[in-house]
């Protein structure tokens, strides 16, 4: 049985409450009308404002001064929304971030069990701790995507009348993007992996004090199953809440790519939490082979990964029609290096250094590849929700490392919480003989 | 001086193992195994050193990537900047995205061929070559350990018989 130990609590509670203090500060010191603009903007007087003029068409033939002081106006508003979306997406970054990350972990198990892997039954209670999260993460996503709809925030600017009565575009996808049905695909989507993930490890729980493996073969249909309604679902949530930030803009392989980049964070959160639990002498059975194996995963995704990263970037670029090419425009112009950074930390990084078969075996080389792909990942989630929200007004300062700081608070205290209820070694899987002798 | 080698013929590779094992613990040199398929764990047993064949394949695919790089930079964009479908050949980084999947391939290939052929020539095989099967079984279904002889032939035969070989043979090697 494993023992939260009280530093490792007492640090996330720290995180939490760090975290908190930032959000805080973060939404009570964004602008609250277009005068406080003019200031921020004037103390800002290099200010880099100057993406292209808002989408709003409402701008009436009026003489040329009042047309400038109209522009000004209308200037400010935009400049307004995007500070005010700010702490919101960074919230939202850092929600949806540490809720796709257990969700990679989910789906890495789901497939450990379909396959009969039979290196993996020694790591499968890690993998449960680390989807504990999940409910959790969940409830307050979802609870984001109802303050969404309420109108608190500007992140889906397709929830707003205003903007769909002038947008034909958007108005024309209105049958699909309505806040009624987002919201029911939102909680089928989250019931239906967080109800694989309760009977998942209740099944698991009872084919240790089972005399058959009746249990197993139930896990083993609805993971199965489980992975069946994941795709589907995965590729409409990736449009759900991720892609409709720019509801002008589309792309066919996004939903791959998205499932890609939490997929891998996942995997690598399975290999940080197991090597650290190894570190305290909790997990007797897991070998260096393990490590190896987690590495080669984290290796492997993380190529796939850039593969997607690269097939939509160069298909669009190739092309460079209008209405696609404004998404990359506005990332290589306004986030240039948030956007090549991602590439390095979650390329290059992790090419040059886990390619070597004994760096795989070596711990502080593992933890430090782990640690540059999690926050590569968590850039990347930036670089997909951060310019259609705030724009040219980005920041990585308080109210992101904040929000940051707060789920991961929350993501350790949650899962370590869950590790300690059970005990971390399957008793009676049929493969766990394997997997305690698993050699590579 | 004539060349004499043992030749102790195994036909489990279980036993081959422990033999391999036994062999090393009594310090007679193993000169070469036979064997008609991969032993898993032999090279470890015989305290094989580890091959570096992958270094090379990896310092080769860094080859492949500089070509492919070269090879796109001057033709592109140094020899002949043409203004083709509106892409832009000003400089390499410019029209980088189109020439990745070159280098790529390049990358690839060089890696895969000059590894395999890296791989041959380590090997010595070659098409034509003279096969050096000591005993056709070894093909087959049997496992062949030769040891050199230092003047201990009958220590020897009597150390491998012990060992669960089915057949001991004493060999003059040219």
């Amino acid at each position: 049985m494993y023992t939260f130990s009280s530093k490792l609590k007492t640090f996330s509670f720290v995180l939490m409450a760090v975290g908190l203090l930032g959000i805080g500060y973060g939404f009570l010191t964004a602008p609250k009308d277009i005068q406080d603009v003019e200031k921020i903007l004037a103390a800002d007087a290099h200010g880099s404002h100057h993406e292209a003029s808002s989408e709003s068409e409402g701008a009436h033939a009026v003489s040329a001064e009042a047309k400038v002081k109209a522009e000004h106006t209308e200037h400010l508003t935009h400049v307004l929304h995007q500070l005010e979306n700010k702490p919101w997406s960074a919230l939202y970054v850092a929600c949806i971030f540490f809720m796709l990350l257990s969700m990679g972990t989910l789906v890495f198990y789901a497939i450990q069990q379909v396959a009969q892997a039979g290196w993996s039954p020694v790591l499968f209670r890690v993998m449960q701790g680390i989807t504990a999260y999940l409910p959790v993460g969940s409830v307050i996503f979802f609870v984001f995507l109802v303050l969404c709809g309420l109108h608190f925030n500007h992140l889906f600017i397709w929830l707003d009348p205003e903007v769909v009565a002038h947008d034909k575009i958007i108005a024309n996808k209105a049958g699909y993007l309505n806040f009624p049905f987002w919201i029911v695909r939102a909680a089928i989507f989250l019931l239906g992996w967080n109800a694989y993930r309760y009977f998942s490890r209740k099944n698991c729980l009872a084919q240790d004090e089972s005399d058959d493996n009746s249990f197993y073969k139930k896990n083993f249909n609805i993971s199965a199953m489980f992975l069946v309604f994941f795709i589907v679902t995965e590729s409409i949530m990736s449009w759900d809440w991720i892609m409709s930030i720019d509801p002008h803009w589309s792309s066919t392989l996004f939903g791959w790519y998205v499932f890609a980049s939490f997929f891998v964070s996942g995997i690598t959160m399975i290999a940080m939490v197991t090597v650290y639990l190894k570190s305290r002498g909790y997990l007797e059975n897991v070998n260096t082979s393990h490590i190896h194996d987690l590495a080669k995963f984290m290796f492997g995704i993380s190529v796939f990964w850039t593969y997607l990263w690269f097939s939509q970037f160069m298909l669009i670029w190739y092309a460079n029609i209008p209405e696609e090419i404004t998404y990359f425009v506005t990332r290589i112009q306004v986030y240039n290096l948030p956007f090549f950074g991602a590439v390095v930390m979650n390329f290059l990084f992790p090419v040059l250094i886990l390619i070597n078969t004994d760096f795989k075996r070596i711990t502080w080389i593992l933890v430090m590849a782990g640690i540059v792909i999690l926050l590569g990942h968590y850039v990347d989630f930036f670089n997909m929700i951060m310019p259609g929200t705030v724009g040219g007004s980005w920041f990585i300062g308080i109210s992101e490392i904040a929000s940051v700081s707060f789920f991961l608070g929350l993501f350790i205290f949650v899962v370590f919480s869950a590790l300690t209820k059970v005990p971390l070694l399957p008793k009676r899987n049929p493969y766990i003989e394997e997997s305690k002798h698993f050699h590579y | 001086m004539s060349n004499r080698v043992i030749y102790a013929i195994y036909n489990d590779d279980d036993i081959l193992m422990d033999a391999v094992k036994k062999t090393r613990a009594a310090h007679h040199h193993i000169e070469e195994v036979f064997t008609p398929f991969p032993v898993h764990g032999l090279d470890k047993a015989m305290g094989l050193a580890p091959t570096r064949l992958a270094i090379c394949a990896f310092i080769y695919g860094l080859c492949g990537l500089s070509f492919g790089t070269w090879m796109m930079n001057f033709i592109m964009i140094q020899d002949w900047p043409q203004d083709i479908g509106g892409k832009p050949s000003f400089s390499y980084i410019d029209n980088m995205p189109a020439f990745v999947p070159i280098m790529f391939e390049e990358t690839v290939f060089f890696a895969a061929h000059l590894m395999v052929i890296t791989f041959y020539m380590r090997s010595r095989l070659w098409p034509f070559k003279e096969a050096e099967n000591p005993d056709v079984r070894t093909t087959d279904d049997h496992f062949l350990m030769e040891v050199a002889v230092n003047n201990n032939e009958e220590e020897l035969i009597s150390f491998f018989e012990g060992t669960g070989a089915v057949e001991v043979k004493v060999i003059d090697k040219h």
